[in-house]
């Protein structure tokens, strides 16, 4: 188990949004967050790498170990912790430079300077990304340029670029058309030889289609967590068979 | 001010253009329909001349000021070189003459040097507001530099001639007035501006870029110097180029610590003056149509042009926001 999360809860001021969650989440594995929107999935995968540090009100009690590590200790550097779980968003955002620059951008934080080395991260993560066939051409172009599905694949190889362990994809097909669906969806699969993916769909079938384990949420706490396979042929719950038979949500 | 030429062509032109939206109201239509047509084309009209009046009252004072600021050049035998150029600007001599340049210098370097002063408070100032504490920055900062704005021309000389040049004449070798005293008072009254247009500006910004950046490890300040004052900067420029368009244009503060010696001052601390001031202090003692008077709407104009340069430049400056 790479991520281990106990008792935790989390409160935006007076809203009591993670309720005793208590979660494992293993190794090179695709595990999916299922659930009705505003049950918390985005809150708990955005815990993952300290991103609700930025809203103010948030309180957070409990425990989040990766690697034995507690992430919310005081010796632990957040900017570190990013650099190892990566995060792609809902809605696709490149930064407003060129392909080859949102690449470096990562590597550059963090202290790659050498043009060679940066031209290699960047060929190898677009590549990872299944990208670079289709930009290598033109790397100096803006990455707004790109289409929508492009632009995702992108955010995928600028997260990658960092050499992170774990990959955080927050509903991250959900803004995007059907044949770029399938080929993000078909890229999670891939990453999962060398990553650890934590995902957020509100898409059942996506989350049955390339999971294996599947969580799923309902009003701020995990109400069946197990293998993908099994949860969707026999769920324990009776909240969790309502939902995937689509009684609900 | 009389527009003598200008009235009559802009008469023929409301009855020209009213027609074209006259034909609107449809005769049959009864009841409710009917009126509400009524009411579209009266609102319409109302607002065609409202814009009409405008577009006429700009395209007035523009001809206006062209006019007169023409004459010294055209008839009274002036030259733009010697205008532009020249150090000597003695209009009231038997031989006189018209050199501007110690004027246009004096504009450009108190507006300039007010907006090197002023860009970095204004745009650290948005930066604190917007990025750093919105809250501390809403409640207090912002009303704070909105208030600025406030404070009429006549009090900023007058804090400048009684706190800024006395402490200037102490520290520096010189007389205290000078372009630096009147580029720290326009620094102050262009801050408003600068501060403004730059906290809109970054708070325009899409979430999503932060976010990214803050994602891939990156600090406050490294996404602060790499994502957000990048993407900004056309509209952080707008808001310095609109400082100093008002920084040129303003009067009455600078003239009042400045100094007003019509030459180019030897350092920041000698007496110096603008065009703005010349033309405020030499208004009234000037007879309408005489080459003085002629060659101060000269100096008006110069302002005029530079205006439309500043105007032009910020709208550049839009157009590469928008396409970034
Ligand atoms: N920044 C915030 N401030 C206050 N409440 C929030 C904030 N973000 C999310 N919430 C609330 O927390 C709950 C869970 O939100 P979220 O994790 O985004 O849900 P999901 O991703 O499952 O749709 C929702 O009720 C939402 O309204
Ligand atoms: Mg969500």
């Amino acid at each position: 188990m790479i991520i281990e999360i106990e008792r935790l809860q989390l409160y935006y001021s007076a809203f009591h949004a993670l309720k005793n969650v208590n979660l494992s989440i293993p190794e090179n594995r695709v595990t999916a967050f299922i659930g009705p929107s505003g049950c918390g999935k985005s809150t708990l995968l955005r815990t993952l790498n300290r991103m609700n540090d930025t809203i103010p009100g948030v309180r957070i009690e409990g425990e989040v170990t990766i690697q034995g590590r507690n992430i919310y200790g005081s010796e632990t550097e957040v900017e570190f912790l990013r650099k190892r779980v990566g995060m792609v968003f809902q809605q696709p955002n490149p930064f407003p430079k060129s392909i080859y620059d949102n690449v470096a951008y990562g590597p550059r934080l963090h202290g790659v300077t050498k043009k060679a080395e940066l031209d290699g991260i960047v060929e190898r993560s677009l590549r990872s990304a299944s990208l670079w066939q289709e930009v290598k051409d033109v790397l100096k172009k803006s990455a707004w340029s790109l289409s929508g599905g492009q632009q995702q694949r992108l955010c995928i190889a600028r997260a990658l670029a960092v050499e992170p362990e774990i990959l955080l994809m927050d509903e991250s097909t959900s803004a995007l058309d059907p044949i770029s669906t399938t080929k993000i969806e078909e890229l999670t699969r891939e990453l999962r030889e060398k990553y650890t993916i934590v995902m957020v769909t509100h898409n059942m079938h996506q989350a049955a289609r390339i999971s294996d384990r599947t969580v799923f949420f309902l009003n701020g706490e995990v109400v069946e967590a197990s293998d993908t396979e099994a949860l969707f042929r026999s769920p324990v719950d009776q909240r969790t068979e309502d939902y995937i038979s689509g009684r609900f949500g | 001010m009389n527009l003598p030429e200008t009235r009559p062509s802009a008469d023929p032109a409301t009855p020209r253009n009213a027609p074209a939206t006259a034909g609107a109201p449809a005769p049959k239509p009864a009841g409710k329909a009917a009126k509400h047509r009524l009411e579209e084309w009266r609102g319409q009209a109302f607002v065609y001349l409202c814009v009409l009046l405008l577009v006429v009252i700009i395209f007035s004072i523009v001809v206006f000021i062209a006019s007169r600021g023409l004459t010294p050049f055209v008839s009274q035998g002036v030259s733009v070189k010697e205008m532009l150029f020249g150090l000597e600007w003695a209009p009231e001599a038997d031989h006189p003459m018209f050199g501007a340049l110690p004027f246009l210098f004096g504009s450009f370097s108190t507006s300039l040097l007010a907006a090197i002063i002023a860009a970095p408070l204004g745009i650290c100032a948005a930066l604190f507001m917007t990025e750093m504490m919105p809250k501390l920055g809403k409640t207090i900062l912002q009303p704070a530099i909105e208030l600025l704005a406030g404070i009429p021309s006549v009090v900023y000389g007058f804090v400048g001639l009684s706190v800024i040049v006395p402490f200037l004449r102490h520290t520096f070798p010189g007389q205290g007035v000078g372009i630096m005293a009147g580029a720290i008072v326009l620094s102050v009254m262009i801050l408003p501006t600068i501060t403004t247009i730059a906290t809109d500006a970054l708070r325009s910004l899409p979430a999503g870029l932060k976010e990214g950046s803050y994602a891939l490890g990156a600090t406050r300040w490294q996404t602060i110097a790499r994502i957000i004052l990048p993407t900004t900067l056309p509209a952080l420029l707008t808001g310095v180029v609109l400082g100093i368009a008002r920084a040129f244009g303003e009067a009455l503060a600078v003239q009042m610590v400045i100094g007003n010696a019509p030459h180019i001052p030897h350092s920041l601390f000698e007496s110096a003056t603008t065009l703005t001031s010349i033309i405020t202090l030499s208004m009234g003692n000037t007879t309408t149509g005489s080459l003085h008077n002629n060659a101060l709407w000269s100096l008006a104009l110069i302002l005029l042009l530079m205006t439309f340069l500043f105007v032009f430049i910020v709208r550049m400056l839009e157009r590469r926001s928008k396409h970034a």
